[in-house]
């Protein structure tokens, strides 16, 4: 398969692809390549004008700031944030997950903004960054906005973003409690997804918050809103009963498209699975802390 | 509008100097306008890594890369991990051990585990597993091309030692 004829531009600062891409819609940041040359080469999307953002400067930084946020860098590969001190350092989970996207290939390439700004359901990343409650960094004609990762998604393969808006920055507050991933899957891409992220008290032993995303089901991951609640506050020594008396009425509450991926029961079963073993991962790290 | 481009870059060590049109998946400049027809398409979704070549030393799906992105940089395929006479250690290996049969797959696989050894000199069976997940057999049952790279592996591992 080859893609339609394509311009291709160079920009070396932001404000310059922004200029590049236009409001007329005729032009798309590229950066990796992985899902958008795909979409290119099998002409579902057409593009006349491809802004290659690789020139950028800083677009690929990794850092935690003095506000104590993560920043991640939209041009970041999987492989980089895979590997990056930083992120071992303090998400862990999210090194784990970056290993773990499609294959060695697409991690070589395959960028974290990229992944984000396709909107593919079947993704990794965004269930665990919704998890993290990050900030999307927007940066268009008419200055700068941020979008909460799960405001980001409008429906299937479709985001917030306007077509001349960059994604440049994922911030997020470092964690103060352990961050869990768990996905099932039978190609390349999750059926379901899990997140979980905790805010512990001073002592270690209690949750002050507790963020709870379930990924690849609907359009966007959701929010187990009864698992949440139920968290709040307790000791980690009460989250395994706490977790399942509400759980049948979480799961319950998810929206849940079927696909070749699976039925309703089924994937809303494997959710309720995984969950339970982020918790066991959770109350263990909680315990070695 | 079809848009030209002049790119410069090292395939397999040798200075390549070409114009290309933007589109252009680096796929067809090896095989179609540069002649070396040991990279193949398969999938040509990045899913199987037939068409795997290194870029700067790391594996890509050339199916899905675009020409311009090897502007300045070192692509490497089978044709440049290959001694002029004779296999290299790997593909010895992969002989030895049946690691093919009809053999598409195995210069993609020949690339992933020429990185791999390159990154991981000695990778565990879970390391190798990892590493290839993303490279497609249906012949072998993969546990040949396992044994294949575990035998690479461990003979690096003996050379430490001697």
């Amino acid at each position: 398969m080859l893609p339609s004829p394509f311009a291709f531009e160079r920009p070396s600062t932001i404000a310059g692809a922004v200029r590049a891409v236009g409001k007329s819609g005729d032009g798309m940041f590229y950066s990796g390549g992985t899902e958008l040359l795909l979409a290119l080469k099998m002409r579902v999307i057409h593009t006349d004008r491809l802004i290659d953002i690789k020139g950028i400067k800083g677009l690929d930084r990794i850092a935690l700031n003095d506000a104590n946020d993560i920043e991640l860098g939209a041009r970041c590969t999987h492989n980089k944030i895979a590997n990056d001190p930083v992120i071992r350092a303090h998400v862990p989970a999210l090194s784990s997950l970056c290993a773990n996207v499609a294959n060695i290939r697409i991690r070589s390439v395959g960028t974290i903004g990229g992944n984000l700004c396709f909107g593919e359901p079947h993704a990794d990343p965004l269930t665990m960054l919704a998890a993290l409650d990050a900030r999307l960094v927007l940066i268009g004609p008419s200055g700068t906005r941020v979008v909460h990762a799960d405001d980001f998604i409008r429906s299937e393969l479709e985001t917030v973003r306007e077509p001349d808006e960059l994604l440049t920055v994922i911030a997020f507050s470092r964690p103060t409690g352990p961050v869990t991933y768990r996905r099932f899957k039978h190609g390349e891409r999750p059926s379901v997804n899990v997140a979980m992220a905790w805010s512990l008290g001073p002592s270690g032993r209690t949750i002050r918050s507790a963020r709870v995303r379930v990924g690849a089901l609907g359009s966007r991951p959701q929010p187990l809103k009864a698992i949440e609640d139920v968290l709040q506050g307790i000791s980690v020594a009460e989250v395994r009963p706490a977790i399942e008396a509400v759980l049948p009425t979480a799961l319950g509450e998810l929206e849940v498209n079927e696909d070749r991926h699976g039925g309703a029961e089924y994937k809303r079963h494997l959710a309720g699975v995984l969950l339970l073993r982020n918790a066991d991962e959770a109350i263990a790290a909680a315990g070695s802390a | 509008m079809t848009h030209v481009l002049p790119i410069s870059f090292s395939l397999n060590g040798q200075a390549i100097a070409i114009d290309v049109p933007a589109h252009t998946l680096l796929i067809d400049l090896i095989r179609d306008r540069l002649g070396l027809k040991g990279t193949k398409r398969s999938c040509d979704m990045e899913v199987c890594g037939a068409c795997t070549v290194l870029l700067d030393g790391e594996p890509i799906s050339s199916c899905t890369t675009l020409a311009v992105d090897v502007d300045q940089r070192e692509v490497t395929t089978i044709e440049g991990v290959t001694p002029p006479e004779g296999l290299s250690r790997i593909q010895k290996a992969f002989v030895l051990h049946g690691g093919l049969q009809c053999g598409f797959c195995t210069p993609g696989f020949i690339m992933a585990v020429t990185a791999l050894l390159k990154a991981t000199p000695h990778p565990t069976d879970e390391e190798i597993r990892h590493y290839l997940h993303g490279n497609l057999c249906r012949c072998t049952g993969y546990t040949k091309i396992l044994e294949a790279v575990r035998s690479l592996a461990a003979e690096q591992v003996s050379e430490d030692a001697a």
